[in-house]
């Protein structure tokens, strides 16, 4: 502590009588005697930082869905509705708009997770030692470019004309073209390295002797697969697909780029803020994901994935 | 702590932080009658300082093109000192405007309306301004710059939304909105739309010319029948729509590889897609158009009128209006500034002094339940109804 340390002038001699003594600081003294009152010294910021960013901010989102918006003048009034939740709910048009982005989201999180397991089962396993960090640092690579710059990418290559269609042609396939394909196709690219490093990270943590003594004991490798890595492996699975599911549920700026037609939950919550300056509708669909999410953290909570995170 | 302890934590702070925001709520939307300011009589000496709130494009100090600055020339002639504020939607500017922290704002006509109402903008006197003369006749006094017969600023530029196709790939050459519509699956999964509730007044254009019997006199005023037969139409073109555009780059994009084949478009982006190469054609159609027309407004609770008036009079003046024109793609308002352009044919490509021409255009308003057609024994839908059409539309 600054105050404590007291400068002598150079060359001062130092004498027993004027050795310098720390001052009693009471209020160092203090929280020497109180534990609690220093545990409560450390966890007042970071839990009011919690309370208001976090917290106040979407307790705020939840109370806004409850008001209405005066659309000429676009002021939010403050009167209490359920009208909004209500056409979210009972409204053909978001249900299917849910039920769509939900199946996005699934199709997204069952294609990471089929690539994402062998690639991360080579890289902690099968792959040479010094290759193993190259190889991590290979898959992270594609986060340092912009997600923008990502979904354009996919935009040129699903294109008329593009490189999809340019390699497809040989075998008669062609481009999806611009649509929920293209959607799926593209977030599952971009949100891949968030399923493979939890995956890698579980199979890095399997001991070799356990695969060993596994194949000692007569069994086959894809036996030991099933019955010895796949159970130790699904709190890392789940961890990915928490990553992947709620990415894909809250996106917006693809199905933008590459949508073509389709509608997200995300467009529409951006469609009501950015067009129609609706906050409270806008809130009320928002709610949709957010319930859908809690719904899926509730139901993995047990298996400890949330500990992978 | 144990987990459920720690959740309950949880759920009573969140609970907590609800009722105390529910405290802070206050009953009452906003008021929308017009201002009732007085406008000023006189142009005094200006304040030094001027904040301006702008479509991107609009205020050009040479940071982004060392060749494109009328800001400094202003600065210089006037003392005022500039500080400027891109926006990127109406909405935006709607909201940014509301802080009162802006002198001006170059509003759009799905934005003036509402700025207005809002109280946020003041009325101006035209006669202190001398290059309003200048103006177009048929940008002035119109339903989005002017309320109960007070004018609330200056016209600066507008624009056409244009019907594109490529020449090649749509034989014959269409001559009305019709491609995008009854005859839109000859090009099934190749159409495209501007991606935007207004587009709804789209449909209202072609209903008014094509189903008189619907009664649709003004494209922005729908009332529940008029606005669901829209919605049909817009639906059945639904199923032909490839892609809904608003960002005019990909809309260009898609035009030169052969994604998209007809549809809506503003000149700026066919002049690009020209550009690149690609061959298409974009043309005012037999029912006309929607359109667009921006006007310089001056906020209700600036401290720097003087400046304000003074840059108002500047950026419609001919020469920064054609500079202003040129950079961003669209007709001047002043019908000097086609004297000024660098391109002799700016204003021709534009149609910028056509009247025959504009008069087909039915610039975007901000759809209110108030009939905006002057109808007055029904209610038209506003603008939050549009916004849940077009989701229903999109599906």
């Amino acid at each position: 502590m600054a105050q404590q340390i007291q400068q002598l002038p150079p060359g001062a001699p130092r004498t027993a009588g004027d050795v310098p003594r720390a001052k009693a600081n009471t209020f160092s003294a203090l929280l020497h005697r109180s534990p609690r009152l220093r545990l409560a010294g450390l966890l007042t910021a970071p839990a009011l930082w919690l309370v208001l960013v976090y917290i106040a901010a979407l307790a705020a989102l939840l109370v806004t869905a409850f008001w209405t918006v005066d659309t000429f003048t676009g002021q939010v009034s403050t009167e209490w509705t359920t009208e909004n939740i209500v056409t979210v709910l009972t409204d053909p048009v978001y249900q299917r708009i849910t039920l769509r982005t939900l199946w996005i989201a699934v199709a997204v999180t069952l294609i990471d997770m089929v690539l994402a397991l062998p690639i991360a089962f080579f890289i902690a396993k099968v792959a040479p030692a010094r290759w193993e960090k190259l190889l991590v640092v290979a898959v992270l690579m594609p986060l340092w470019a912009s997600y923008l710059v990502k979904a354009y990418a996919w935009r040129n290559v699903l294109a008329e004309g593009g490189l999809l269609e340019w390699l497809g042609a040989p075998i008669g396939l062609s481009s999806p073209g611009y649509g929920e394909t293209a959607v799926i196709l593209t977030l599952s690219y971009i949100w891949l390295p968030y399923m493979i490093l939890p995956i890698y990270a579980g199979f890095d943590r399997v001991p070799d002797s356990l695969l060993e003594a596994s194949g000692d004991l007569g069994a086959k490798p894809l036996t030991t697969m099933r019955l010895v890595m796949l159970p130790l492996l699904v709190p890392s699975i789940i961890a990915g697909t928490i990553f992947t599911f709620s990415l894909s549920l809250g996106d917006y700026i693809t199905a933008q780029i590459v949508g073509g037609t389709t509608q997200m939950l995300g467009t529409v919550v951006y469609a009501n803020v950015g067009a129609a300056n609706n906050l409270p509708f806008a809130a009320a669909v928002s709610l949709v994901p957010i319930a859908i999410i809690m719904f899926y953290l509730f139901i993995v909570r047990r298996t400890g994935a949330l500990n992978n995170l | 702590m144990a987990p459920r302890t720690k959740a309950s934590l949880v759920i009573g702070a969140v609970a907590a932080a609800a009722l105390a925001l529910a405290g802070c709520g206050t009953s009452g939307g906003g008021g929308s009658s017009p201002s009732a300011q007085p406008a000023k009589t006189e142009i005094g000496a200006g304040e030094g300082q001027l904040s301006i709130l702008g479509w991107p494009g609009y205020v050009e100090d040479g940071s982004n093109d060392p060749a494109v600055d009328w800001v400094h020339p202003f600065e210089q002639e006037t003392g005022c000192k500039v500080s400027f504020k891109p926006f990127g939607t109406s909405d935006e500017a709607v909201t940014l405007m509301r802080t009162g922290q802006y002198d001006v704002i170059s509003a759009s006509g799905d934005a003036s309306l509402r700025l207005v109402a809002g109280q946020d903008v003041q009325p101006v006197n035209m006669s202190l301004l001398k290059n309003y003369p200048d103006i177009y006749p048929f940008l002035k006094d119109k339903a989005w710059n002017t309320v109960d017969g007070v004018n609330y600023g200056m016209p600066h530029g507008w624009g056409a939304n244009l019907l594109m196709y490529s020449t090649d790939k749509v034989t014959p050459a269409p001559t009305s909105w019709n491609a995008v519509f009854d005859d839109a699956a000859k090009n099934t999964g190749k159409v495209t739309a501007y991606d935007s509730p207004i587009y709804i007044a789209d449909a209202g254009v072609y209903l008014m010319a094509h189903k008189p019997e619907l009664g649709i006199k003004n494209p922005y005023a729908l009332d529940k029948d008029q606005l669901a037969a829209a919605v049909d139409l817009l639906k059945q073109q639904r199923t032909h729509v490839g892609e809904y555009w608003s960002d005019v780059v990909k809309e260009v994009q898609a035009f030169t590889s052969g994604s998209t084949v007809v549809g809506t478009t503003w000149q700026v982006g066919a002049n690009l897609a020209e550009a690149n190469g690609a061959k298409v054609a974009a043309f005012l159609p037999s029912e006309g158009a929607t359109g667009w027309s921006d006007t310089w407004m001056i906020g209700s609770k600036t401290k720097n009128p003087n400046c304000a008036y003074k840059w108002l009079d500047y950026i419609a003046s001919p020469k920064v209006n054609a500079q202003v024109a040129e950079y961003f793609g669209e007709s001047p308002a002043n019908a000097k500034a086609c004297g000024q352009t660098k391109d002799p044919k700016h204003c021709e490509t534009y149609h910028s002094g056509d009247e025959a021409y504009a008069e087909k255009i039915w610039y975007w308003t901000t759809p209110v339940a108030a009939c905006l057609d002057g109808r007055k024994d029904v209610k038209c839908t506003d603008y939050s109804e549009w916004t849940k059409a077009w989701t229903e539309i999109k599906g």
